[in-house]
């Protein structure tokens, strides 16, 4: 399967068309979809509308965008205008938005055909996608094992090489460790890149969307496409999007990349990932990178940090969901307040209602500043430890996990869960931006490398991913299970 | 929070039987007249047909975000400075957590421990001020109809949310309120001053502006604070003034009867005149309020804040003093004339039209008004112009016309708003000055009433006037009374 | 293993959740075991560090008070479990 810009470049040169393509990708999705279960919905018949519409429009030598023509798949909480809309949740098994998010607009306006809405953990909370109130979604590497979550859907459709391109959210980790799973490239943004309008909201000081591609070039390509400033979103920032393509780099000389020593600390009791980080390192290095050691002391914090600052706000963004304006009611034959409990009790999975009650006991009178408030606190304590770490080094490389897919049901445990996510946290709570790259395998299974940078500084985060992805290949010198090669 | 300085524990109240005082405190939400809701892009109007003034932001719909009003904010600023507040250089917004079905996303946007502003005073007319806590920004929420009348008896609730989202101030003040009278002069006030500056309508009776009364009694004289309740459900000032009244020797008839008073919430009955315990079964009340993480927070610069002081109008307390000091008029005239300011505009442009505020002053709160009750009509709805009485004024004072004729063309004027000029001409009202028709008309009236003649010539002083009037009446009022006096002294001797 | 002082049905309640006896008994369970990490921050001296609520150092984003186009109606009501006329329709609120 090719990439997004190879499809691109084709239809732009008239060897292939837009419906074509959109074709082929609802046939790879179809054929791979009795196993991965990677779609909560998909769009055929609007898809291959909006196709010959871009064929049209080219035909008329008009140009449609950095994505024209190229299949693509969102997650089930972007609101898409008339299309159902879920977040993965049973409350919302009914919701079609009256509008779309500033994110699918600008992918659309981009000349993107969005083939479906992909599989998630309900409402981004979870690392396995077995959240997903409707099924799990597999691996395509090893249908007996988890993609990833939250944005699971996405991760296994672009590793079995359905869609070049898919759009996810990370909020902890909810890119980065499917792409790892799935030996796709994820980015997670910086905070404020890419506007939240339209999104539906787990935690809103740490949501961001991104994509998860094939390559690093479709990454760049997607995110230029999807970030700037949008006034439906306060806390979008207004700064120049830059052409990330033109970032993209052979060779590392005169890169300084920081390796933390306390991740390395903790990876170390795990020989065959760490012999993988190992060489990762070392092949960054060959490229002409020098590797500085540098400290996150307050990283060990993250867990604790984001489960009570996440839910916290969880609890408040999901108090919504109550059976009076939209979604799944279940009356309690009696007052509102009955309906309200009923409702919420049927409507939402374990993980969310753990959440909520975590969440709202954090923000309690008498408990507020012993939790959310102290939490802020070490959270400016972690963005300090990025800020020192970045004064020595231009990018940060780490693992993005520390073991591979496991096998559905292996994490029964809630915590066991949350502790997916250790790598990837820090740079959530910090707001800077984080991706992974694939870095190889383990035991067959693939593994990301995630490499992170200052804040806005996707251009030079994207250069180190792509000189690394380029001579190391790993997006190509394997193939998954399920999917075309 | 609250401070009790001793002078102000020493209040007058209500109480017939006055051995206890009244602690009274009032938070007042009131509407701000943006174009705009609060948040999001839809109509800021009273009214309008059910649900026709929503979108996913203020439906709180999934994935929708809230985008913070300019004006809203410069509004809200605006009522702080008129109301001597301290306008925060740093705010934010917070979420307030509650399950309600008219409040679409189960919390509302407000404001916690940073206020827009703080402090400021409230002036009444008896002189005693009325300090303020706070003023802050929030959004109000949609409108619950319980099906079946009353909340308790009723099937099922209907939920419009056009109401939802639109700017709300929140102002509390300290309880610094000793009376219903003076609950009552407060809203007075706060609604002239607000009105004042145009950031709301300030309609109780359409809700844009809504009033609760924390109340409390006391020993006289005692310095700590009694068990308050939190008097909801009015709708007018006066019903204000009568729930806390009523409150009040509610609560002074249960101490007397050595009862305590339970820390509750009660509604106001308009029919009954009376409160009653609202507190429901649902008691788990804990707003959970953090900073809203999809807003960023307030900074505004001192540029700004000058700039928006600066547009401030005249406010009524000082235009009170000014135009007392001015003109000379009685306070009460000039409280009346300046209630409303279209109304206070309109005095000071007749006053500077006919040049004689005392004359403008009269006219507005006699033949005016009688004219406008008459037509059932207030000043704002009719259609006369401050010139066109001003002119009215002046015809009268030059002699034009005669007093009578002009309440005649006050009573068309109210109606018409037209040129006075031509209501005079074409009712033939213009004042008869010619010496010699008035002179054939006086001796006419010499001729009819030889008795009165007599009479005056016989030292009965009275009988002249009567003789004027009935010179007055045959000339159908017009005939000007001064030159009827002259002519008529000329030939009685 | 910490000591979770959450009480379960007091906050199921202020979250407008039934959630059932197993459930909460579960769910003390799993708490008990992430508090063990939530402790550890109990342990760091924060009380001179400023609490950080939004990543982004953005003041003032603010609209201009202009109007814009509302939802047609039949799209607001379009997904409401239940409506009456031109109103969304909930059961009776006993206060
Ligand atoms: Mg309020
Ligand atoms: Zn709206």
């Amino acid at each position: 399967m090719l990439t997004g810009h190879d499809i691109r470049d084709r239809i732009a040169r008239r060897e292939s068309t837009a419906v074509e393509a959109v074709q082929a990708a609802l046939a790879a999705a179809a054929a791979a979809e009795p196993t991965l279960k990677a779609y909560l919905t998909l769009t055929p018949e609007r898809a291959l509308a909006r196709a010959a519409e871009i064929d049209a429009r080219l035909a008329r030598g008009e140009a449609c965008g950095i994505l024209a023509g190229v299949p693509v798949a969102v997650k089930d909480l972007f609101c898409t205008e008339g299309v159902k809309t879920t977040s993965g949740s049973k409350i919302l098994a009914n919701f079609v938005p009256p509008y779309s998010a500033t994110v699918v607009s600008r992918l659309e306006a981009a000349g993107a055909v969005i083939i479906g809405k992909t599989n998630m953990d309900e409402f981004a909370m979870g690392s396995s996608c077995e959240n997903s109130a409707f099924f799990p979604t597999r691996n395509p590497w090893d249908p007996e094992r988890v993609p990833g979550g939250s944005s699971g859907g996405s991760a296994s459709t672009v590793g079995a090489r359905s869609v070049p391109i898919a759009l996810g959210t990370d909020t902890g980790g909810s890119i980065r460790e499917p792409a790892s799973f799935c030996n796709v490239v994820g980015v997670k943004p910086t905070y404020g890149r890419v506007s939240r309008y339209g999104i539906i909201a787990f935690a809103s000081s740490l949501d961001q969307a991104g994509p998860l591609t094939v390559d690093v070039r479709d990454a760049a390509d997607t995110l230029e496409a999807i970030a700037g400033h949008d006034p439906m979103d306060s806390t979008s920032v207004d700064t120049p999007v830059p052409h990330y393509a033109a970032a993209l780099r052979e060779d590392l000389r005169g890169v300084r990349i920081g390796i933390v020593q306390e991740f390395e600390a903790s990876i170390a009791g795990d020989a065959k990932m760490a012999a993988l980080y190992k060489a990762a390192y070392a092949e960054l290095s060959r490229l002409g990178a020098s590797l500085v050691p540098v400290s996150l002391a307050h990283a060990k914090y993250g867990l604790a940090t984001y489960y009570l600052i996440a839910p916290a706000e969880c609890s408040s963004n999901l108090a919504r969901y109550d059976g009076a304006r939209y979604g799944v009611r279940v009356d309690g034959d009696g007052d509102v307040y009955q309906m309200f409990e009923q409702t919420r009790a049927a409507g939402f999975g374990a993980e969310v209602k753990r959440r909520i009650i975590l969440g709202t006991y954090a923000l309690c009178s008498g408990y507020y500043d012993a939790y959310y408030v102290r939490a802020q606190k070490v959270r400016t304590l972690m963005k300090k430890d990025f800020d020192d770490a970045f004064a020595v080094c231009d990018v940060i490389a780490c693992p993005a996990v520390s073991c591979p897919p496991f096998v559905l049901g292996a994490k029964a445990d809630p915590v066991a869960m949350y502790l997916m996510d250790y790598f990837t946290i820090p740079m959530s709570l910090a707001g800077i931006p984080a991706l992974s790259v694939p870095a190889g395998y383990v035991d067959g299974l693939p593994v990301g490398l995630q490499i992170a940078a200052p804040a806005f500084e996707e251009a030079r985060m994207l250069g180190v991913a792509y000189a690394y992805e380029q001579a190391t290949r790993f997006a190509w010198s394997a193939s998954p299970k399920i999917g075309v090669a | 929070m609250v401070c009790f300085a001793e002078d102000r524990c020493r209040v007058k109240t209500d109480l017939k039987t006055s051995e206890y005082e009244a602690v009274i405190g009032l938070e007042v939400h009131v509407e701000l007249s943006t174009a705009s809701k609060m948040f999001c892009g839809c109509r800021n109007e009273f009214g309008g047909e059910p649900n026709t003034h929503v979108c996913p932001i203020c439906l709180g719909m999934p994935g929708s975000l809230p985008v913070i009003n300019a004006k809203a904010v410069e509004y809200l600023c605006k009522a702080g400075f008129a109301l001597g507040c301290a306008v925060a250089p740093h705010s934010k917004f917070d979420r307030k957590n509650y399950f309600y079905p008219d409040m679409p996303k189960n919390y509302q946007i407000s404001q916690y421990d940073m206020p827009l502003t703080t402090g400021g005073t409230v002036t009444l007319p008896s002189g005693k001020s009325v300090r303020l806590n706070r003023i802050h920004l929030e959004e109000d929420t949609g409108k619950n109809l319980h099906h079946g009348g009353s909340m308790t008896g009723s099937e099922y609730t209907l939920i419009d949310y056009n109401r939802a989202g639109v700017p709300l101030m929140e102002i509390v003040s300290e309880p610094d309120i000793a009376s219903s009278e003076e609950a009552e002069a407060y809203l007075a006030e706060l609604k002239a001053v607000l009105s004042y500056i145009g950031v709301s309508d300030v309609k109780m009776h359409e809700g844009s502006l809504r009033c609760d009364a924390n109340v409390s009694i006391r020993p006289q004289g005692s310095s700590a604070l009694g068990t308050k309740t939190e008097v909801k459900n009015m709708n007018s000032f006066r019903s204000v003034g009568r729930a806390v009244k009523h409150e009040i020797e509610r609560q002074r008839a249960c101490l007397e009867a050595g009862e305590r008073i339970v820390q509750e919430t009660r509604g106001w009955d308009e029919g009954r005149g009376l409160t009653y315990s609202m507190r429901s079964k649902e008691q788990a009340h804990d707003y959970r309020y953090f900073p809203e993480p999809d807003l960023v927070p307030m900074a505004l610069d001192a540029a700004t804040l000058a700039a928006w002081r600066a547009q401030l109008p005249e406010l009524p307390d000082a235009k009170r003093k000014r135009i007392v000091a001015e003109f000379g008029l009685p306070e009460y005239d000039v409280a009346v004339l300046t209630a409303e300011r279209p109304d206070a505009d309109f005095f000071e442009a007749v006053a500077a039209q006919c040049g004689d505020a005392k004359l403008a002053a009269n006219w507005l709160m006699g033949d005016v008004r009688r004219a406008l009750q008459a037509a059932e009509l207030t000043l704002a709805q009719s259609p006369m112009t401050p010139a066109q009485l001003g002119d009215l004024i002046i015809m009268v004072k030059r002699g034009a016309i005669t007093g009578k004729a002009a309440k005649e063309v006050c009573d068309v004027l109210v109606v018409d708003g037209r040129d006075p000029r031509s209501i005079v001409d074409e009712r033939g009202l213009s004042a008869v000055t010619d010496r010699n028709a008035i002179a054939d008309i006086v001796d006419k009236a010499i001729a009819a009433n030889q008795k009165s003649v007599d009479a005056y010539r016989g030292g009965k002083v009275n009988a002249f006037d009567f003789i004027v009037g009935q010179v007055m009446k045959e000339s159908r009022g017009k005939a000007n009374v001064e030159i009827v006096r002259t002519l008529l002294k000329e030939r009685l001797g | 293993m910490s000591e979770v002082p959450i009480d379960i049905a007091h906050i199921a309640k202020l979250a407008r959740i039934a959630l059932t006896e197993s459930e909460s008994a579960a769910f003390s369970a799993q708490f008990s075991r992430l508090f063990d990490f939530i402790a550890e921050l109990q342990a760091l001296d924060v009380e001179h560090v400023p609490a950080t609520a939004q990543v982004i150092p953005i003041f003032n984003v603010m609209r201009d008070d202009t109007i814009r186009e509302s939802l047609d109606r039949a799209f607001a009501l379009r997904n409401a479990p239940d409506v009456e006329g031109p109103y969304f329709k909930v059961p009776r609120i006993l206060e």
